[in-house]
């Protein structure tokens, strides 16, 4: 806030916070009020528009970052293809739906902007290499938030276990109860998996 | 095609049968068809989702996978199998643990790991579908090890 005499202020933003600051005496409060109302719709209604066209699978996949490895790996998956017919994209698992949680979501990614210009994962080799970071990102996230995307689709009481394997009946009915989350099973279900072996060396190859 | 059709009248010629078999006679597994026309695909085999275990049926015999194993992927950074099947994981999964052998190089010498000529389990582990043989056969399973 400036602290400046209206006499001293000659500044662009000084005088524009001169005018913002002193009262109207041309317009009725009751015409700012209407022009205030129309103009916080369609600002509100725009970033929200603008936010979620920044929400879909072609949006996300327009970096060759996203279409050459990660979206060609979910193509083979239960998630892009079933007999259902139903198909979870990009945003459906890696973005939120509740709005506070979506604009956090929307700044980090930011970030993924940021590395898109360094070039950080520009080649198979180099994305290959940053794989176990990445995905240790999400699984991270995934736990944080008790793998919230997993649930907007898989909720818990909606399973009926009398239509689950008996593997799945086994591990529903205690794991969940155990404070496990989805992600803690279902890794690597819509993308391959990174390098393993510093995150469980029994399940990978080359550590004899 | 027309290679094993000669081959099948030659064998049967040699059984005893007469050399003339006129070609329409000849049934295959597929069933009779013109070998100039379309195959008609099998209809999808849908393996079991999931099952007890399989008893086996002779001696070294690799278990069967009792369950389905759609996606589940064995690359050089992970095994899918080993999630559940590896002696770190199998009691929390509830899942059979993979054998000792699995940890022995080509020398006999003991890994600390899963050795990489057993890494690749459906070499030898291959699910289970509820079908019957194309080619009957008479085999027993062998008494010792089949438990009945």
């Amino acid at each position: 806030m400036s602290n400046k005499e209206t006499s001293e202020c000659t500044g662009l933003i000084c005088r524009t916070w001169e005018f913002l600051k002193s009262p109207s005496v041309r317009y009725s409060l009751g015409a700012l009020l209407a022009v205030g109302f129309v103009a916080g719709i369609i600002f509100w209604g725009g970033f929200n528009t603008a936010m979620e066209m920044t929400n879909n699978e072609e949006f996300c996949i327009s970096c060759h970052e996203m279409e050459d490895n990660v979206y060609q790996e979910y193509k083979d998956t239960i998630h892009y293809s079933n007999r259902t017919g139903v198909r979870a994209t990009c945003p459906d698992c890696h973005v939120p739906k509740e709005w506070q949680h979506k604009v956090v979501r929307k700044i980090k990614a930011t970030n993924e902007l940021l590395h898109k210009a360094l070039g950080s994962i520009d080649t198979a080799e180099k994305f290959e290499e940053k794989r176990l970071t990445l995905a240790r990102n999400v699984w991270r996230t995934m736990k944080a938030t008790d793998s919230r995307e997993c649930r907007n689709c898989h909720n818990f009481d909606s399973m009926d276990f009398t239509k689950q394997g008996r593997r799945a009946v086994a591990l529903h009915s205690t794991g969940l109860e155990e404070g496990k989350t989805c992600i803690d099973c279902h890794m690597g279900i819509a993308h391959r998996m990174p390098d393993m072996r510093d995150e469980d060396p029994t399940t990978a190859l080359g550590t004899n | 095609m027309i290679k094993q059709l000669s081959l099948a009248v030659v064998l049967l010629g040699a059984a005893g049968l007469p050399l003339q078999v006129p070609a329409e006679d000849v049934v295959s597994l597929r069933g009779h068809s013109e070998i100039t026309a379309p195959d008609q695909a099998p209809e999808l085999k849908h393996y079991a989702k999931d099952g007890q275990p399989i008893e086996r049926d002779y001696v070294q015999q690799p278990p069967l996978i009792p369950h389905k194993i759609d996606g589940y992927t064995i690359d050089i950074n992970a095994n899918k199998c080993l999630s559940c099947h590896s002696w770190k994981n199998y009691k929390e999964a509830r899942a059979t643990k993979i054998s000792q052998t699995h940890f022995e190089d080509r020398d006999k010498h003991v890994l600390a790991n899963v050795s990489a000529r057993r890494y690749f389990c459906t070499q030898c582990h291959v699910p289970q579908v509820n079908e019957q043989p194309l080619v009957g056969n008479t085999f027993e399973p062998v008494t010792g090890i089949s438990g009945q």
